[in-house]
């Protein structure tokens, strides 16, 4: 590397942000943040979505300049500019979203990544030096292999060992173990955790994750609204200490208890086959039987074919091969079938999925409805203040933040529009609801409202499908889990019972 | 048949001496569109830089004698537009395609309009080789006239497929057309990249359009080309993006325009027309033969708008 000169100390970097404060526009995303962390240590920044994490990492990484307040580096204040300088200190980031190009091998994306990349590339050197490098290092990836075909598991492997192979001194990762398998997630965090205890290496991790910060983490900084909440030692706190830091005086929307009876089976899907977009069985026969008054999770890494299944069942996608039937009926997902059977969709991405961005939020929450009395006379003539009437209704009920009824959906938080999705397909009768990754990136209160309401449909007798990568969320909201892997379902357990461990490895194919 | 002592094989020899003579600006223009679209951008102004091409190479052949000069003048002129096009582009919310069209038009007109004093006079035109020396049939050795832009197109193609994969602007080349997000994270400039590669895109298709005007039909009017810019984009999508199919769909492409010809000269005339729709014929039945709505397009770049 060229940094050869550079005077900063070996070893583990610590880095120190000093009166930082970020503006977008009249948008404060930082106010005064401080942030110490130290040489060698592993640092847990905690906070909810939009409190400034990533705003505050992306500062440190020069992908932003802060309005006001300085980064130390090694204890000496430095200028960084752009990802660039940062770099040449010795400080690397693992992004959430991947970073590695799918369509290129794994050796050509490390070496891609080299602030010195010869202009003509000797592969037989270079994937010699690659194999000796990874020899020396706690996990192994395929080198010949695109990153398109390797599981996300290995990517987030991919990337953290680039980052080692840059010889980053101070390693700042982004929510990384979102995408794998609580085995995956500790065999990864444990190796940088041994690492950081050599002294190689000091990492700040963004994470919500308050299992991972008690078990590998040495100190916690808390942001909320992007201010300083908090900061201290892990072994000073508990969870629950934490937890109110993030979340402030805020109420909760308090869940009900589970009750009511399993009913009959209702919706049954039969041998179910599904292409991905690239022509590859995503959905590989898939049977599944879903009772009234039950929630069925399932479970598995990202990729796995949950979203392609997900799709049939909102009729995205053609399935192949396999049928689906409700109550007995077949079910083709038509705009007809879904209203006779009081079929209700959470998709994942809601602003993709379920809304037309440019459309008034009334106008999204009446989609299920429209052409219906009262909304509309005789099927075509719209009655706008009826659609005015139940949109203040509905946003008054599942308290949506917005201004009018009449903003553009898409100008709204994540949290709010998944809440006036919420209003749409939860506000009236339902006797199946599809739900994937219902709260993905929402904050606190959303989330605690959004299971809130999926438990009451249950209780009220709707046959619930639960697909998420959270487990957590699978084990307290289902009453049966199954694990999906490679498109086919692989373990079935009831989730009162649900051992951890061994979904975990059902998760990763083992 | 004038000598009769090759018959029939008239007609396979003359489609090869035409595909070799069609195909030059096909594989020029797909191989500078590859190039670009691999950055992920589409550069659908080629047809207006071959105009260009062919109209600035033909005026500086005739100026300075120099039909190389005139081949760099129209490679120059090329990157010039391609410059334009990625300048537009790399302002916010600016669609490439709508460009693309606005520079196709642009650069059309403005050809015309700086080549009307070109169309009299005769420039110096472009050699080619003759591999035919050794034959006494006057065919074989018409066919066997190989220019020498063909052959250098003919070197490019490998050079590409090899640059991609071995050498770091190649490599960057597709970072930026695959996942502009990686290119960012890694501290590059994606619009930088793509500026170069929608240059480095024009200078191809610029000396595409001067073997037009230098080459075949080697002259200069308004009527020069019959759409080969904006056919070759299509052919850089049925060629996978890959610059060796690139080479090869040229030479299919090429090969299917000499068809019409090629049988008129043995006597054939009924269908003319017919066969001389071979070309557009068979890319449509590719195209319908190779796509699906189901699935997206394998090889393509992930960052293109039509991908996106």
């Amino acid at each position: 590397m060229i940094i050869g000169e550079t005077p900063l100390p070996s070893g583990a970097l610590g880095v120190d942000v000093v009166a930082m404060t970020m503006r977008f526009g009249g948008f404060t995303a930082l106010d005064n943040v401080e942030l110490k962390v130290r040489p060698g240590s592993f640092h847990a920044l905690l906070g909810e979505n939009g409190a400034g994490k990533s705003t505050l990492v992306k500062c440190i990484m020069g992908y932003y300049r802060a309005t006001q307040g300085g980064v130390l580096v090694g204890g000496r204040e430095q200028a960084i500019a752009n990802p660039k300088e940062a770099h040449a200190l010795g400080l690397g980031m693992v992004y959430q979203h991947f970073t590695l190009v799918p369509a290129m091998t794994v050796a050509e994306n490390l070496v891609l990544a080299r602030d010195d990349v010869p202009a003509v590339v000797d592969w037989t050197k270079e994937k010699k030096l690659l194999a000796a490098f990874l020899s020396r290092m706690p996990f192994k990836v395929p080198l010949d292999a695109k990153v398109s075909d390797i599981s996300a598991g290995e990517r987030q492997k991919c990337e953290i060992l680039k980052q080692l192979y840059l010889k980053r001194r101070f390693l700042i990762l982004d929510e990384p173990t979102s995408v794998l398998t609580p085995g995956e997630a500790d065999e990864v965090l444990g190796m940088l955790r041994a690492m950081v205890v050599a002294g190689d290496l000091t990492i700040l991790m963004i994470t919500h994750k308050f299992r991972e910060v008690m078990a590998f983490a040495d100190d916690v900084t808390i942001l909320r609204r992007g201010k300083l909440a908090g900061h201290g030692r892990v072994a000073d706190l508990t969870p629950d200490d934490m937890a109110r830091t993030m979340i402030g005086a805020e109420q909760l929307t308090v869940q009900p208890p589970r009750v009511g009876e399993v009913g009959e089976p209702r919706l049954e899907l039969t041998k179910l086959t599904a292409l991905d977009d690239a022509g590859a069985i995503a959905v590989h026969g898939v049977s599944l039987a879903v009772r009234g008054g039950e929630i069925v999770g399932i479970a598995g890494v990202s990729g796995n074919g949950q979203r392609q299944l997900v799709e049939v069942l909102a009729g995205q996608r053609e399935a192949e091969s396999g049928e689906i039937h409700i109550r007995g009926d077949l079910y083709s997902a038509s705009r007809k079938e879904m209203r006779r059977h009081k079929m209700s969709l959470l998709p994942e991405e809601p602003l993709k999925n379920a809304c037309v961005g440019g459309m008034s939020v009334a106008d999204n929450i009446a989609f299920r409805e429209f052409d219906r009395a009262p909304f509309a006379s005789g099927g075509w003539w719209l009655n706008r203040s009826a659609f005015r009437k139940d949109a203040e209704r509905k946003i008054g009920l599942y308290k949506i933040k917005t201004r009018t009824p009449d903003t553009p959906i898409s100008a709204l938080s994540g949290g709010n529009v998944q809440r006036a999705v919420l209003a749409r397909e939860l506000g009236g009768e339902v006797e199946v609801l599809i739900a994937a990754n219902p709260c993905f990136g929402l904050d606190f209160a959303a989330v605690a409202q959004i299971h809130a309401e999926i438990m009451a449909a249950r209780n009220r007798g709707a046959a619930v499908l639960l697909v998420s990568e959270d487990l957590d969320e699978l084990l307290e909201l289902s009453d049966r889990l199954v694990v999906m892997f490679h498109g086919q379902l692989v373990h079935e357990a009831r989730a009162s019972e649900a051992n951890l461990t061994e979904i975990g490895r059902h998760m990763a194919g083992h | 048949m004038a000598d009769g002592t090759i018959g029939l094989w008239t007609v396979p020899l003359a489609v090869f001496g035409g595909a070799v003579r069609v195909s030059t600006p096909f594989l020029f223009v797909s191989l500078g569109e590859c190039i670009t679209e691999r950055s992920g951008r589409i550069n659908l102004g080629l047809e207006g830089t071959l105009i260009m091409g062919a109209m600035s190479a033909y005026g500086i052949s005739y100026l300075s004698g120099s039909p190389w000069l005139g081949v760099l003048a129209a490679g120059i002129t090329g990157a010039l537009l391609g410059a334009l096009h990625a300048g537009i582009c790399s302002l916010p919310r600016v669609n490439d395609i709508a460009v693309g069209i606005a520079l196709m038009l642009f650069g059309t007109g403005l050809a015309f309009y700086l080549g009307k004093p070109l169309i009299e006079p005769t420039a110096a035109r472009l050699p080619a080789i003759d591999f035919g020396w050794w034959s006494d049939v006057p065919q074989v050795r018409a066919a066997l006239r190989i220019n020498v832009l063909f052959l250098i197109g003919v070197a490019i193609a490998p050079i590409l497929f090899w640059a991609f994969r071995t050498t770091r602007w190649g490599l960057l080349i597709r970072t930026a057309g695959e996942s502009s997000d990686a290119a960012r994270a890694m501290g590059y400039s994606v619009l930088w990249i793509r500026l170069r590669a929608t240059m480095a895109g024009g200078f191809l298709a610029g000396i595409g359009g001067s073997f037009l005007s230098l080459f075949y039909p080697g002259s200069w009017n308004e009527g020069l080309s019959s759409g080969q810019g904006i056919t070759a984009v299509a052919l850089v999508i049925f060629a996978r993006w890959n610059p060796m199919l690139c080479l090869w769909a040229s030479l299919a492409f090429g090969g299917a325009a000499a068809l019409g010809p090629a049988l008129q000269s043995v006597g054939v005339t009924s269908g003319y027309h017919l066969f001389n729709a071979a070309p557009y014929i068979l890319t449509l039945a590719i195209m319908i033969i190779t796509c699906s709505p189901k699935r997206t397009l394998t090889g393509a770049p992930a960052e293109l708008s039509i991908t996106r």
